[in-house]
């Protein structure tokens, strides 16, 4: 039952807590399709489990979305029914896996800034984002850590691994700058005080980007061109591959249940 | 013949709690629930016994088996009304892990959480401290991989959290 009419305030808390559910949900797909095809056992286990973190973060996020919404869906429901248009994640996460050094270097492009993005959520003024900013900020700690020292073992490997490494960033850098680009929910979020300062984040993760590149040998890309529109639901291709496995039993089964 | 309002009345905070000292972790089966501090508290409001959990890891697969497990647990002790709830602030910490929980966990061949120092890690079968650090994640997303130089054998490590 909805409590109070839809208005612009609660479309706005929607998208915003939406945002990053997508955003989490995706990369935590994208991280599953690893799962057996792992260079090596441990780090097939450390993708999965990346991935666990992430959908555990999406789950907790589209519960309450789910909540705000007030329309009685469940998570489930917004996770497997809408289309590419409805989705609000950024263009990196939906950005293909390629080879391990791509998926590390978009691992960590998004960890510099998940992990300070939660670190100021954690002082939102809405309750419940803070407390999910809470939890998933100890988590995002351990998923920078591991995808910052594999920048390092890679860029500073052998001479294929910095090669792989190089063209993973022409292929990926121009997806980097949306993360930190806010649109209307972030700047609404920011404003009533429930988002975060994202100048601020900004400066932190492009200190932080500095550091490992430096110490992995690899030079930071001049261009600062972003592609945009993810968080308003104009994607790349990539995302429709996504969802039509994410969704296909849901699609052909509707409200199938185990 | 107890009527179930007779069945809560008769437990106390203390008796619920040392019944839930009997549910195991899922995947850990001799540390308890009580022991990594996932249960927060216990209310009981006429004949209604309510538990209060918090999750470890947002996407720990195993919370849903304990919620069942609890609900199970009390069951079988003869309590008719009970509610599981999960609170997500404050958000939950390897510091609340019982002495007896880390105790129990090293037996069993895991290296416990080390707050004073993450780095240096004791090898749970020979102890050795001569032990790396193989990967951030290892069985589950709580715990970490490492091997023990000295015995050559391989464990896992329970990170703080």
């Amino acid at each position: 039952m909805t409590n109070s009419p839809i208005n612009y305030s609660t479309i706005q808390l929607f998208n915003y807590t939406l945002q990053q559910a997508d955003t989490c949900l995706i990369l935590g797909q994208r991280l599953a399709e690893w799962c057996g095809h792992g260079p090596i056992l441990e780090q097939d286990i450390a993708m999965t489990n990346i991935s666990l973190d992430l959908i555990g973060q999406a789950r907790m996020l589209y519960q309450y979305a789910a909540e705000i919404e007030g329309e009685g869906k469940s998570e489930d429901d917004i996770a497997y029914l809408r289309h590419e248009a409805e989705y609000r994640n950024a263009l990196l996460v939906e950005q293909p896996n390629g080879d391990f050094g791509q998926t590390i270097l978009r691992q960590f492009l998004f960890d510099s800034y998940n992990c300070y993005f939660y670190e100021a959520l954690m002082n939102s003024s809405d309750e419940r984002l803070a407390a999910i900013a809470a939890k998933a900020h100890k988590e995002t700690l351990y998923h920078l850590k591991w995808s910052g020292d594999w920048m390092i073992r890679l860029g500073d490997g052998t001479e294929e691994s910095h090669e792989r490494m190089e063209n993973a960033l022409s292929e990926l850098w121009s997806y980097s700058g949306e993360l930190t680009i806010p649109v209307e929910a972030e700047l609404t979020a920011q404003k009533e005080g429930y988002g975060v300062d994202m100048e601020a984040i900004k400066i932190k993760r492009n200190q932080k980007i500095k550091v490992i590149f430096e110490e992995a040998t690899l030079a930071i890309p001049e261009s600062d061109f972003s592609h945009l529109g993810g968080k308003d639901g104009k994607h790349t291709e990539q995302l429709g591959y996504i969802l039509a496995d994410l969704q296909f039993m849901q699609r052909a089964y509707p409200g199938n249940e185990w | 013949m107890k009527t179930s309002s007779d069945n809560a009345n008769s437990y106390t905070k203390s008796i619920i709690c040392q019944i839930l000292e009997s549910v195991t972790d899922p995947e850990i089966p001799v540390i308890s629930l009580t022991d990594l501090g996932i249960v927060r508290d216990v209310k009981i409001e006429g004949d209604q016994v309510e538990v209060i959990i918090t999750p470890t890891y947002t996407g720990c697969p195993a919370m849903l088996e304990m919620e069942k497990d609890i609900y199970n647990a009390l069951k079988k002790a003869g309590i008719e009304k009970i509610k599981v709830t999960t609170v997500l602030s404050p958000a939950w910490t390897t510091v609340w892990m019982s002495e007896e929980g880390k105790r129990k966990l090293e037996e069993y061949g895991i290296a416990p959480p080390n707050p004073s120092n993450p780095e240096d890690i004791a090898c749970p079968q020979c102890k050795s401290k001569n032990t790396t650090l193989m990967s951030q994640f290892g069985s589950t997303p709580c715990k970490a991989l490492y091997k023990c130089e000295d015995c050559l054998e391989p464990f896992d490590y329970f990170k703080c959290h």
